[in-house]
Order: structure tokens, then sequence, then C-alpha cells
């Protein structure tokens, strides 16, 4: 099992009659996902390229059996479709918009609670790649020939770097069980320590490449859990070696305002848990290369 | 985005916060007459510019006539004030703030801020007022109160008279503070806000509670929706070059290398920037050129890029998954007709249309250099950089 998402997962887009909504919709069908409509209000009833619009998410849910949701709606209504999603019954919701409000986010995780653990919706994102089990199935935004199918699971708040990640691994021969974009965002949806406690419960992965950056204490927080609930190797990656304190660097996210949060302290705290921290952001597949062979033997 | 101190004590008194008598001055003549205005006998003339530590760096005057604050006034009007936050190149002094000197009895630290941690907001507040917060964390650890808000429901005011009570102050005191931190709190939340710092808030030889100095900074992901706040943005404080990129929808921050750095994604521009470092080179600035770029959007990047006069060679490092290399490509090829460069250029494209990309930049004739991976993009800016400097010194006439 890949984690998440498999081929079977039925899949709607919030935000499918949007340029990019529309654009990553024809994408993630040509790569194998069960798309099986999608919403955007007011558009109910009409199709988009032969998948059905919705105007509410309870109703595509509903009429379509919808399990998982992709988010391309704008800034000031994607927190409001989230919410959307989570009471609709949607299990899995990836939030790929960019620039959402902050104190949005705090108010989107504050509604997520209102549901029993169980009954939880999981939230990826948002500003982030998506979700990706190659072979399988696409949930978000990355180019699918880049990743061979296989047995290492990325998890990684940049998408890019992701790719990095993918593209240098699969030149060593190494495959990926699933890839997982937290994006870079202060107040995200799942955590590195949410993914690596998946990751650490499949079956098909056997190590994990997990690629952080500067800012926020979310690496710390792998990193304990990391040390004392992992068996799976990891290898990680921090970027942001070069980055000034109390710069913002792209990302909301990275900026390194407290003690714990620069790229070096946290390389230091994985490494301290155990994680083979990679020498530089061009030997992650050599580095996940070495590591496997040392597995194996 | 930040603000000025006179600004966030106009937001923060419109949500009851108590502030002293202010006035805002231009010219040493305005900031003269200010001072009758306000009345009193003793004032503080501050350098209005978007850092803190001004008082270290000597941007708090106290003046006990108004030749004295005429003085002062001229004195800081034009100048370039360096404090530890500004960088060595400091910023200069436009507005100037004039209050009432207040006689002291006590300096209390009060801040508000997004605590990724508990997904709140979280009120700080610690009564070693008028030290920094990192020195108060380092120093004064026990003196630290800590209280995080539900934000189904807003800050009741039991929490804020908690923190009340927690800074030792009296019965009479204790209204006003919940207020206060009523007042911050709302603002915070109303106005979109990522920090407000109120330090120190004083408590007056006449047990009055007083913002004396505060802060504010915003959510930039949130200005569509608080115009108010847009509008009190200072484009003087800040590098001229971020604003222009932000303007243009790209993401830049200066640095003080050679090797300037085209990148999309955040976390990609970082990897980039410390592969540049690994190879031997140093960074001119960090760039990401974001999710959808279009050509324009390139070209542009180029511009503001090489507007930069340490750059002496250019580092484009494209993976595109939402964004496509031809597109980039075209980009290129574009700005390149458009503005010739002579310094050495390596391009590395990846993922999305990358052969239609590749094709595109190879039938250009432009002399581009080319690399697949991130390691060989960076080891040929490096190297190709060295290489120019080289010939460039060469070239130089012997004197």
């Amino acid at each position: 099992m890949s984690v998440l998402i498999d081929k079977t997962t039925p899949v709607i887009v919030q935000g499918i009659t949007g340029r990019i909504g529309a654009f990553h919709a024809k994408e993630m069908r040509a790569y194998g996902t069960n798309l099986v409509g999608g919403v955007t209000p007011g558009k109910g009833g009409t199709d988009e390229d032969g998948v059905p619009v919705f105007d509410t998410v309870k109703e595509a849910v509903a009429k379509t059996g919808a399990a998982a949701s992709i988010v391309f709606v704008p800034p000031p209504f994607a927190a409001d479709s989230i919410m959307e999603a989570a009471d609709a019954g949607i299990r899995l919701c990836v939030a790929i918009t960019d620039g959402i409000p902050a104190q949005d986010m705090i108010r989107v995780k504050r509604y997520m609670r209102r549901y029993r653990q169980e009954q939880r919706m999981c939230l990826i994102g948002p500003n982030c790649a998506g979700v990706i089990s190659p072979g399988k199935s696409l949930l978000g935004i990355m180019p699918g020939h880049i990743y061979l199918s296989g047995s290492v699971g990325i998890v990684g708040r940049s998408g890019t770097l992701g790719y990095e990640a993918a593209a240098q691994m699969k030149e060593v021969g190494i495959g990926v069980s699933t890839s997982v974009g937290i994006g870079g965002d202060p107040i995200n949806g799942s955590s590195f320590k949410d993914i690596l406690e998946l990751f650490e419960a499949d079956d098909e992965t056997e190590a994990v490449m997990m690629i952080g950056e500067i800012g926020g204490p979310q690496e710390a927080e792998a990193a304990e859990f990391i040390r004392q609930h992992m068996k799976k190797p990891v290898v990680a990656y921090i970027a942001g070696l070069t980055a000034p304190k109390g710069r913002r660097m792209g990302h909301a996210g990275a900026i390194i305002s407290a003690f714990g949060e620069s790229a070096t302290e946290k390389a230091e705290l994985l490494r301290d848990a155990g994680v083979i921290v990679a020498p530089s952001p061009s030997e992650l597949g050599t580095t996940m290369a070495s590591v496997l062979a040392r597995k194996a033997a | 985005m930040d603000i000025h101190e006179y600004q966030a004590k106009a937001l923060l008194a419109d949500f009851g916060v108590p502030v002293p008598r202010g006035g805002l001055a231009y010219s040493p003549e305005q900031a003269a007459y200010r001072a009758t205005e306000i009345g009193g006998e003793k004032w503080v003339v501050k350098a209005q510019i978007h850092s803190g530590g001004r008082g270290k760096a000597g941007g708090v005057k106290l003046c006990g006539t108004e030749d004295d604050v005429w003085n002062a006034a001229n004195a800081l009007l034009g100048r370039r004030i360096v404090t530890e936050q500004t960088g060595p190149q400091g910023k200069i002094v436009h507005r100037l703030y004039l209050e009432q000197a207040v006689p002291v009895a006590r300096e209390i630290y009060l801040g508000l801020v997004l605590d990724r941690k508990s997904e709140r907001i979280m009120i700080v507040a610690s009564s070693a007022g008028g030290m920094e917060i990192e020195e108060i964390v380092h120093e004064r650890p026990e003196s630290l109160l800590r209280v995080s808000v539900d934000p189904a429901v807003g800050m009741p005011a039991f929490q804020a008279r908690e923190i009340a009570f927690g800074l030792k102050l009296d019965a009479r005191q204790v209204p006003q503070a919940v207020k206060l931190i009523l007042g911050c709190y709302r603002a915070f939340r109303d106005l979109d806000a990522t920090m407000v710092e109120i330090n120190p808030l004083v408590v007056t030889q006449d047990g009055a509670l007083l913002a004396l100095d505060a802060k504010m900074s915003f959510d930039d992901n949130a200005l569509f929706r608080r115009p108010n706040v847009s509008e009190l943005r200072d484009k003087s404080q800040e590098d001229p070059r971020e604003t222009q990129a932000a303007d243009r929808g790209l993401s830049y921050v200066g640095l003080d290398g050679n090797i300037g750095c085209i990148v999309n994604g955040a976390g990609l521009a970082m990897a980039t920037m410390d592969m540049i470092k690994y190879a031997g080179g140093e960074p001119a600035n960090f760039l990401d050129i974001g999710g959808g770029a279009t050509p324009e959007r390139v070209a542009k990047a180029f511009r503001l890029v090489l507007s930069d006069a340490n750059v002496e060679a250019v580092l484009v490092n494209i993976f595109a998954g939402i964004n496509r290399c031809d597109w980039v490509a075209e980009g290129i090829v574009q700005a390149l007709q458009k503005h010739p460069i002579n310094l050495p250029l390596v391009v590395r494209l990846a993922g999305t249309h990358v052969e239609e990309g590749r094709r595109l930049l190879a039938q250009s004739g432009l002399p581009i250099i080319r690399a697949n991976t991130l390691a060989e993009a960076a080891n040929r800016a490096v190297a190709a950089w060295k290489q120019d400097k080289e010939t460039r010194v060469a070239r130089l006439p012997i004197q």
C-alpha cells in the first residue's frame, strides 16, 4: 500500500473550472487518477472536459462517492473551500493554493477539530505540490514522469526541491512509494511528523527522504518522533544554509525567528535523532542509495 | 508588511489601547510647533524607521526645550540609522514622532505573535519590560507569561486577567491592563497582524498604563482585505529591489555574493544558494519566480537580478511542475535578445516539457552554458564566474 492515495481513490477538484484547476485536472486524469467530479459554486450541472461539475462539495460526494479532493480555489476563498470539504466527509484534502491568510488557516485547523479523530479529514498543504503515488495516482501538480515507482517515501515542504529529490533518486534507480509536499506556509495541515507516522506504518515504504527548510518547529518535532518511534531509516536535507536571520525566504514559513530554526540547528537535531543528513542538496539520491545498500547488507 | 510606530499607535488606539499624546513631524519647524501643541515640559523625539533598537542607535532623543526639539529633529531627519535589525546599510529617517515625556514607574513587555506550535495567537508578557524579547528568553525566562487563544471563541477576559495578575499589577491597574490586552488581541485578529509588540508598556508614576512604544507587522497574504493597513506601507523603508520584485509577483531577497540566482520554488531556491556555497561561490540573492511564471515574468526576473551591481554571473535553475520549461526558456531567450548580457549565464532546466525548453535554448544561438543537474549547474556557475573574473582582471589596464 502507498500512503494516502491509490489507484481507486475517487477524487474531486475544487475550483475545476478555473484556468489552473482545469489544467491540472487534465494532467491528473492523464496520470491515471480516478477523477470523478469537480466543484465550482454556480457552475453545477455543467461539465469540464467530460467531468461533472457540482455546486457544493456535499452534492459532489453524494453523487460520486468522492473520498479525496484537491483545492485550486483562489486565496480569499480557499479556507472556506477546505472547511466545506471537511464538513462534506472528504477524507483527504490537498490544498494547492498559495497565499491563504495565516489566520484563515488557524480557523481551518480549529474547525477540523470539530470532528472526532477517526472522522477528521487529513489536510495536506496549503501552498504545496500535493501527493503522488507513482504509477497509481496523482493528487497534486508534480510532473509524473520524474518519479520511479518504488519503496522510498518523500516528505518535504518545498514542491520543486521534492522534485529534485525524486529525480536524483530516479537517476540512481531508486523509486518512490509516495511523495507528499506539506507546503511552505507557517500554519499547515499535516506536519512532517504526521506523514512520517504514515510512512513508518506503511508496508511498501522501507525508507524516508525528508526535506525540511529554515523556520518553524516542525523539523524539531519530527526529530523527536524519529528518535522515539521510527525504525525505518530517514535521510534528510534542510534547505537554507545561507539564509540570513529574520528574512523571509519566499515561503511565508521560511524565516528564522527563534532558536533552533536555522538550517544548521535543525540538521544537528535530526542527526542527534539518528537521521542521515545529506551533505549537500545534490547528494540526496546518492545518500539514499548508500543508506539502502547498508540496510540490505 | 511592517508599519511605523506612530501608525501602530493610531491603529491600537482605535481598539482602546492608551498611548501618549503625540504628533508627527516632517521638518524641525513642525517638530518645534508640535511640542507647543502637545504641551508639557519634556518631549521625546523619535525617528520613525521600520526597525527596533532605535534608542540604542541614537534615534530617540529626550528634549527639555523647543529649541532642543528643533535641534534634535534637525539632526535626525535625513539621517541613516543603523540598528541590529537594519543591516549595515541602515534606514533613512523621513518622519519624526513627538511625544510628551512620561514619568515612568514600571516597564512591562507585551507581545502578541502567531505561534506556529499551538497554531494560535499567543500573548507573551514579562515584567522585564524594555529588554528585547530574545534577551528576556535567555536571561529572565522565569518572568515570561504565555497564553494562547482559542480561535473559535476569541480571547475571554479571564485570560487577560491572568496575565495582568501574573504581572503583579495592583487592583487599580488590572482593569486597565485587561482592556489594553483585549484591545491588542482584537487589533491583531481584526487587522490580520502577525505581530504586535508593546515594549515597553509602562505604568506611569500616577498609576496609569500606557503603550510607550508599539510595533506591528501584518500578514502579506491578507492585505487584499485590509486596505486600511495596505495604505500605511512606506516603500522608503524597504529594499527597493525587494519592493520592485514584490510588485512584479516575484519573491526576492538581496544578499552579499556575486552569483545571481533565478529559481522556481522557495525550497529549491534555498538549496541552489546552498549548492553555490558548497561549490565555492556566494549567492547574490534569493529569487523565487513562483509557480505559473510566464515569459514576461522570467524576463523581469533577469532585469531584477542584473540590477544588482555585485552580480558577476547568473544561474537559472528551473524544475518545472506547475511551471513549464518551454515557457521559461522563451522568457530567457526574450530577455537576452532585448538586453544582451556580458556575464556568464548557466541554465539548468528539468521537469515538465524539458526537451522543448532545452531545444529552445540551443536553437537561440545565445551564449548559454547548459547544465543538467543541480551540482553541474552550481559548479559550472562558480567555475565560469571565476574564469570570467580572471579574464576581466587581465583585461584591466596596467596603471
